[in-house]
């Protein structure tokens, strides 16, 4: 079973989003994704001042023989990344919802929020899987 | 496999004064090379190459063969690859001065030989695919695919049609949908049924005015023969698309079927899986295609022609899509398939696919007890067996692939084709004998009894390999793909001074 | 006729087949449908034994002109050089040659050690921090590099110099129109490319900057000056170079090349028809992940033993597959080993003094030439083993002429440049003597003269 934290949100491309207010949000991929993935060897993000937008590709995370898109799960702008991903992607197999985030976006269109799943719908998605 | 320590590297081997060369002394008057290059463009640090004797050389590649093993040293049944014998009277005649030591651009008369080699495989490599015209430039199966792929686009370009999809069935090799990439046009996949054809309502769905091509291996990855070919060519062909053939497989048909036959309009061929060219480790191989009569116009140039007695490079063909590869092909590879194709003949030609398919059959049917099929008809050259029983014990195939390696023997190719759970590969080809094949029969049953009765065993293999597994995560996350000397000796410098090293970047 | 590769007695069969519980092969293949079937014999000559073998390859070896009997002027991408003894033994070590690419690590080690050791040379050599495990050859390494720097993007272009090998050139031009990418090629003046129009060229769509060096003319480019055209824009700054003159010469990584690809022949290569050969591609760390092809990395095993694997696959054409950039699949693995046997023979001195052989040879050579009055030479540029010569006559029949001399002229530079019509480009290697060169020199003289 993978774990989902209760009050996120999270797509259906496995993201998962932690609203910080003041229309900013921080992006990472969930519990399910990295443990589908197995043992990360590289990840590559969008740079600080980038736009995403939503349901597009925003980046690539790697496996050892696996290479898998990253969905932006809103739209806006980067406003900060996490750097440590550059050096050590195994963070996010260790620690998916804290040491392994990957950016803080600037919405452009919160109303795209409402469109994500709950918790409890994105565990229920999972199951299905 | 030897000794299992370390074996060093050759720089590590290196000391200053020795050398492994014999250059002539400079038999002309010298100037001084800054009297030639303005001084900035010459070299400041001299590159850190190896300073060894020749012994020493010689003992140090003489080691990395023994941590190596190739098909004269055991039974290599790797799917999809034909590892077949690799006869060395094809090595003799490709060290022949008179055919090592030529140079492309030396008059055409004086390569007269050379281009008849070239000239006859051509012609013979017609026949045996029942297409118009073969280019011998492509240097490997993938560039082959891309070469075609290219004409293909050309053609439809040159009728004014605008076709841009390629299908490709979900059992294709990767390769397939990165040519088609490459080639700048779009992968449509379909599905397979249940038993390993070419969904055909999946097919006649996705044709239409968009389609340039279908891409088939034939007999599949599966092993298994396309029963619907007929019906797949028309279809493809009424949608206006051309039909493709991926050679990867060729082993299984010389003189019994040919792609020309079945209707395919273009062809790659791997020389180095069915014609013998070695396979050295991954590479170089000969990647040749074939065409009908409506692509001749594009393939790439120059063509090797011939005009009465004589022999001539070809570069006028206005359609062409261009060159692929420097000069004219792997020469020496496509040399040494051809003296393969010379020892054979027609008959030998085929006893090989038929002895293929035999083989196959029989380790088959001697497996099945013992292993699930993935699909459950005759095969051709070979065979996919799941390891889906096994992996119910908590072993996978890569487990048992590893145990494979105990045993002295070479393993199947495993998880691929990837729409078969824990697949497991198996080609023996023609050249291995019915012992061979009982022997490594006996152990594999062996392994699947280990499975049920002691699974650590092979779930720990290999146990007696120079290494043992290898963390490829590390290798992927830090890489560390070149030697550095100074990086070295610092690291050695910080272990003396017992902290640990964390591995040297790049 | 025997068939000596096929093991399969009458009694194996028969036992087989009774196994399978049928009569005859035939059954096997009854899934072909009948209409497909090949019917009757394979038109092609029938089989011969081996002693018939080696008298049929033997008589056509020799209606080739071939290096051990010739002394060749012939260069412009494949050279006779010297190639030590040790090569031909190491590459004919079974374990090598019939040997699959190393995708079972634990018994592969030889040969992804000696990959390692390869990447390590080529580093060396080029002076960049990243090579792969190689290419099919040099032109299309060149136009991979490409392949790289545009990367999938949109209306971009890349700029490249008339100086680089035309038979690279026109494979680029393959590769751009797959790609969608333009290719803009820049004009030479007095040998080397021009560089004002090259900064022309140059535009914010420009993906990369590619020359060679030293280039087809055997010329050495002021990379000083194209590197801070092709880096004033984002472009990459690609070099092709010539690895044996990177003996002599400042590798391009010095000059803050992105990417530099070459081919390897001249170090430990046959020429064999020009194929195959082997190509190196050699990047900056931060390109590390872009780079095509197999890679082989470092790493330990479950005992800390080091080991060796192939690494970074997620880059590779069968994991990227519709997003790939490049489906190569495969390395020129033997002809790798053959040159990091040839290098490691060499060594660090080695490939200096084989290197300077050359220069030194080119430059008896032009002097003697430049006495020519028939002759003259058109470039002033530094050369590292090839020049361009102005001849008094076509140069096939200069060429033809020189033959009977049992030498192997040079190469004819209209083919590719008509303005070069009647221009040939030599090349002297380390391999040529005093005497064979003073020949050559003596022929052109009375050639001209005639």
């Amino acid at each position: 079973m993978s774990k989902v934290v209760e009050n996120w949100l999270y797509s259906k491309e496995h993201e998962w989003v932690e609203v910080l207010g003041e229309n900013r949000v921080r992006v990472g991929i969930t519990d399910f994704a990295q443990n589908q993935l197995g043992d990360l060897v590289f990840v590559e993000i969008p740079q600080v001042g980038d736009e995403v937008t939503a349901d597009e590709t925003m980046g690539t995370v790697e496996s050892v023989k696996a290479v898998s898109d990253l969905f932006s799960p809103v739209s806006g702008k980067v406003v900060e990344v996490n750097g440590e991903l550059e050096d050590s992607p195994e963070v996010i197999n260790s620690d998916a919802y804290g040491q392994g985030w990957m950016i803080v976006i600037e919405l452009s269109n919160p109303d795209e929020l409402s469109g994500l799943l709950t918790a409890g719908q994105y565990a229920a998605f999972v199951e299905e899987e | 496999m030897g000794n299992n320590k370390e074996k060093e590297l050759i720089f590590e081997m290196s000391k200053k004064g020795r050398v492994a060369y014999s250059l002539s002394e400079c038999d002309v008057p010298e100037v001084a090379l800054d009297s030639v290059f303005p001084a900035e463009y010459l070299r400041q640090t001299p590159a850190e190459l190896p300073e060894v004797s020749e012994l020493d050389l010689m003992r140090h590649y003489t080691e990395l063969s023994n941590r190596n093993i190739g098909i004269d040293t055991t039974f290599y049944p790797l799917g999809s690859c034909t590892m077949k014998y690799n006869p060395k009277i094809n090595e003799d005649v490709a060290r022949y001065a008179g055919f090592a030591k030529i140079h492309p651009y030396q008059a055409e008369e004086t390569l007269q030989g050379a281009l008849q080699v070239l000239y006859d495989l051509q012609t013979e490599l017609c026949e045996i695919t029942g297409m118009d015209e073969v280019s011998l430039q492509p240097a490997a199966g993938a560039q082959g695919e891309w070469t075609a792929l290219m004409m293909i686009r050309a053609y439809h370009e040159s009728r004014g049609e605008n076709r841009t999809q390629v299908i490709v069935p979900d059992t294709a090799h990767g390769t397939n949908p990165a040519s088609v990439a490459v080639a700048g046009l779009e992968t449509v996949t379909i599905s397979s049924d249940d038993q390993g054809n070419v969904n055909l309502d999946e097919l006649r769905k996705a044709v239409g005015p968009k389609t340039a091509a279908l891409m088939l291996t034939n007999p599949s990855t599966l092993g298994l023969f396309e029963e619907n070919i007929v019906e797949i060519a028309k279809i493809v062909h009424e949608a206006g698309g051309m039909l493709y053939y991926d050679g990867a497989n060729t082993n299984a048909i010389l003189g019994i079927t040919r792609p020309g036959d079945m209707g395919f309009d273009v062809v790659h061929l791997n020389m180095h899986k069915t014609f013998t060219g070695p396979h050295g480790g991954g590479g170089p191989g000969a990647g040749p295609i074939g065409c009908k009569k409506e692509l001749v116009p594009f393939l790439p140039r120059p063509k090797v022609v011939k005009d009465g007695e004589t022999y001539r490079l070809d570069y006028d063909i206005p359609q062409s899509i261009g060159r692929v590869k420097a000069y004219y092909g792997n020469f020496g590879i496509l040399l040494r398939t051809f003296v393969y194709i010379r020892a054979n003949g027609p008959v030998g030609l085929r006893r090989v696919s038929e002895e293929a398919v035999l083989n196959a059959n029989y380790m088959m049917r001697k497996l099945a007890p013992y292993y699930d099929l993935a699909y459950d008809r005759v095969c051709k050259h070979e065979f996919v067996l799941s390891g889906r029983r096994q992996k119910k014990l908590g072993v996978r195939t890569l487990d048992i692939a590893k145990r494979l390696l105990d045993f002295g023997y070479h393993p199947p190719t495993i998880y691929f084709p990837l729409i078969v759970d824990e697949c497991m590969m198996i080609e023996p080809t023609e050249t291995e004998s019915k012992e061979t094949m009982d022997k490594f029969i006996d152990v594999l049953i062996e392994i699947a009894k280990e499975v049920e009765e002691n699974p650590a065993i092979v779930q720990e293999a290999p146990h007696t390999t120079v290494v043992s597994r290898l963390d490829e995560v590390t290798a992927a996350r830090k890489p560390v793909l070149r030697y550095r000397k100074a990086l070295q000796e610092q690291a050695a410098l910080q272990e003396e001074g017992s902290k640990v090293n964390e591995g040297v970047n790049v | 006729m025997n068939y000596r590769y096929l093991p399969t007695t009458p009694e194996d069969k028969a036992e087989m087949l009774s196994f399978l519980g049928i009569e005859s092969v035939e059954e096997l293949f009854a899934d072909i449908p009948e209409s497909v079937r090949f019917k009757g014999s394979l038109q092609i000559p029938a089989a011969l034994s081996e002693p018939d073998t080696v008298r049929h390859f033997t008589k056509l070896a020799r209606k080739n002109v071939d290096a051990s009997e010739y002394a060749y002027f012939l260069g412009a991408g494949i050279y006779d050089h010297y190639i030590p003894s040790t090569v031909n033994h190491v590459i004919s070590r079974s374990e090598f040659y019939t040997a699959y690419t190393p995708y079972q690590p634990e018994i592969s080690q030889g040969e992804l050690q000696a990959i390692f050791e390869f990447q390590t040379m080529i580093c060396e050599l080029s002076g960049m921090e990243v090579a792969n495990s190689s290419m099919y050859d040099g032109a299309t390494a060149f136009a991979e590099a490409a392949n790289l720097a545009v990367g999938g993007a949109s209306g971009k272009n890349v700029v490249v110099s008339k100086a680089v090998h035309p038979e690279a050139r026109e494979i680029l031009q393959v590769n751009a129109k797959g790609q969608g990418y333009e290719v803009i090629e820049v004009d030479c003046k007095g040998g080397v490319t021009d560089l004002a129009a090259l900064e022309s060229a140059v535009n914010e769509n420009t993906a990369a900057v590619m020359v060679q060096y030293p280039n087809f003319f055997g010329a050495v480019e002021d990379l000083v000056s194209i590197e801070k055209i092709a880096h004033k824009q984002k472009g990459l700054f690609v070099v092709s170079s010539n690895p044996l003159a990177l003996g002599v010469l400042q590798p391009p990584g010095a000059y803050n090349a992105d990417i530099v690809v070459g081919e390897v022949q001249p170090l430990g290569i046959q020429m064999q028809l020009g194929g195959p050969s082997c190509g190196y591609f050699a990047v900056k760390e931060k390109l590390m992940r872009k780079i095509p092809g197999r890679i082989v990395g470092q790493t330990t095993d479950q005992e800390g033993k080091r080991g060796f694997v192939l690494t970074l696959q997620a880059r590779e054409q069968h994991i990227r597959r519709e997003k790939a950039t490049s489906n190569i699949c495969s390395n020129q693995a033997l002809n790798a080993l053959a040159a990091s046997v040839a290098m490691s023979a060499l060594g660090k001195t080695g490939v200096q003094e084989m290197a300077r052989l050359n220069v030194q040879k080119t430059q008896y050579a032009i002097r003697e030439i430049a006495k020519l009055a028939d002759y003259s030479l058109v470039h002033h540029n530094p050369v590292f083993n090839e020049f361009v010569v102005k001849a008094p006559k076509a140069v096939a029949e200069v060429n033809r002429e020189l033959l009977k001399r049992k030498i192997v002229g040079g190469y004819d530079l209209g083919c590719d440049y008509p303005e070069l019509a009647g221009h040939m480009l030599l090349a002297v290697t380390e391999a040529r003597t005093k005497e064979e060169i003073d020949a050559l020199v003596q022929g052109l003289e009375e050639i001209g003269r005639g």
